[in-house]
């Protein structure tokens, strides 16, 4: 296994595992908003969507366990890295005019990633604590668009607003980068990972996005 | 034209430096940035002043010995050249040009703007050849290599160890400098039979080194007087992927 430990530790292997976490969260994403989206169809849809899943309990249980290990890889790596590089670069330049030779969502990973974080564990707190341990009687969909916890409290839709703009921005780079990272060639490839790159980037965040609207600002509960 | 050099001067490795202003006049647009600095140092040198300590060699964009930050950018504000190939008609009369050593945790300043970049020298010296007993050359068709992968790996035998990749990369990252080491062997036979030790070897001596790792910004790739292509760093990535699974 001594052969495992040096990947991990080398530069390319700590990329590999944030590449490798990072598209499986981008996965993760696409089954949780499908279900999100069921929120559009009214509490009776949505509640008994919650409560099917409930019906698969081991199964979930077994997913929240791989989903633990893919996040605290992907964060706890992440913020490695952040911490590494921000030392490898030592003194920084007076003026240096990083817009001529790179994007900002490239240079700000490390920033919209623990926006992220703050985000997820306020998500987990709230919403994940009420479904799974207190089960809320059933009422699934009045947590979600209620004033408590939900998107009817100004702060949290505003949190979860913004948290899914920067979440946008995190894979707008992301999402390629981690096809370089494999080693996947730019330049024969690269048309088809950027098409795919705007389901990642713009569409399932602005189909979040829209539920936060919708619920938190337009009043669509009522 | 008349321009201001606000350059970073630092006595040696161990003192803080800081910025100091100087005035140039009767600059012309046809002069390269070295002449200006050139100019500068001779005026320095009769008012019994240190001149300004700066790498160069060839002063025609071969060599690879000069590197500053001018104006935010490494190696100026051009794309595709070095340092050394920068002209005056790049700037505008009565301009400030900030003009700083690369900046890395890897690379530190000896003097002004001369930093100590042999930490390339140890990559290289990790796996940066091949062994073969020297004879009298081959036959020039003896291995036939294709086109396509002769120039992929003549393209990446382009680098010229500047270091612009490191000075721009906001982790420090030599990872385009050792992409293309890793490349030009891997792309051709010769390069087979120590494939897997050398891109090991050579990334272990990057890291140990205290460069940063890739957050594949593309900074490096811009900024590269040669334009090696971030294509080298991905096929690193696949090589050491490979040596390290397989
Ligand atoms: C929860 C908090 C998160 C943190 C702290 C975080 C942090 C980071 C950091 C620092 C990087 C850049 C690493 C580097 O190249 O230097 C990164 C890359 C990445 N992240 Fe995140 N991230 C988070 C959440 C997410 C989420 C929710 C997703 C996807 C749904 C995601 C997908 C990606 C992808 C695809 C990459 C690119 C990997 C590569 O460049 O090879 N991240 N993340
Ligand atoms: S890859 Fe380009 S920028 Fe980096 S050392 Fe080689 S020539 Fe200089
Ligand atoms: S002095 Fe040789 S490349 Fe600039």
């Amino acid at each position: 296994m001594s052969w495992f430990k040096s990947f991990l530790n080398s530069s390319i292997g700590k990329k590999t595992v944030m590449a490798t976490t990072g598209l499986l969260l981008c996965l993760y994403l696409v089954v949780h908003l499908g279900g999100n989206l069921l929120l559009y169809a009214g509490p009776d849809v949505f509640n008994g969507y919650v409560k099917n899943l409930t019906a698969f309990k081991p199964l979930i249980r077994v997913i929240e366990v791989v989903l633990v290990i893919i996040f605290g890889a992907h964060i706890v790596n992440g913020l490695r890295l952040a911490i590494e590089n921000k030392k490898a670069g030592g003194t920084s330049y007076q003026l240096n005019r990083k817009n001529e030779n790179s994007t900002p969502s490239s240079r700000t990973m490390a920033i919209t990633g623990s926006v992220l974080l703050l985000f997820l564990i306020v998500h987990l707190a709230t919403i994940w604590y009420n479904f799974q341990i207190e089960h809320s009687g059933g009422q699934f969909f009045n947590i979600i668009t209620g004033s408590d916890v939900g998107l009817g409290n100004m702060f949290i839709a505003v949190l979860y607003g913004v948290a899914m703009v920067l979440m946008g921005f995190h894979l707008k780079h992301g999402f390629q980068s981690a096809f370089q990272t494999f080693g996947i060639r730019f330049n024969r490839h690269g048309k088809l990972i950027e098409m795919v790159s705007i389901l990642f980037w713009l569409i399932i965040p602005a189909g979040f996005l829209s539920i936060v609207i919708y619920f938190g600002f337009m009043g669509g509960a009522n | 034209m008349q321009i201001t050099l606000k350059v970073w001067r630092q006595s040696d490795a161990n003192s803080p430096g800081d910025f100091v202003s100087y005035p140039v006049d009767n600059v012309t647009e046809d002069m390269s940035f070295f002449e200006v600095i050139d100019m500068l140092n001779d005026e320095l040198v009769l008012r019994g002043e240190e001149p300004i300590a700066f790498d160069h060699d060839c002063r025609e964009g071969i060599c690879g010995t000069c590197g500053i930050f001018i104006d935010g950018r490494a190696h100026g504000p051009l794309q595709g050249v070095t340092s050394c190939q920068v002209h005056m008609r790049s700037f505008t009369d009565g301009q400030e040009i900030v003009v700083e050593p690369w900046r890395a945790r890897a690379f530190p300043v000896i003097k002004d703007l001369a930093v100590d970049r042999t930490a390339f020298d140890r990559i290289m010296a990790s796996g940066g050849y091949i062994s073969v007993n020297t004879g009298s050359s081959v036959d020039a068709n003896a291995t036939p290599i294709s086109k396509h992968d002769a120039d992929e790996a003549f393209d990446a035998a382009a680098c010229i160890g500047c270091g612009a990749c490191v000075a721009s990369c906001k982790n420090a990252s030599a990872m385009l400098f050792v992409g293309a080491k890793v490349s030009q062997y891997a792309l051709l036979p010769q390069g087979q039979p120590e494939s897997k030790e050398r891109v090991l070897n050579m990334v272990a001596t990057m890291d140990d080194e205290g460069f940063g790792s890739c957050t594949n910004t593309g900074a490096c790739e811009s900024e590269c007087p040669k334009e090696i292509s971030l294509e080298h760093i991905a096929r690193m990535n696949r090589e050491f992927i490979k040596a390290s699974l397989g």
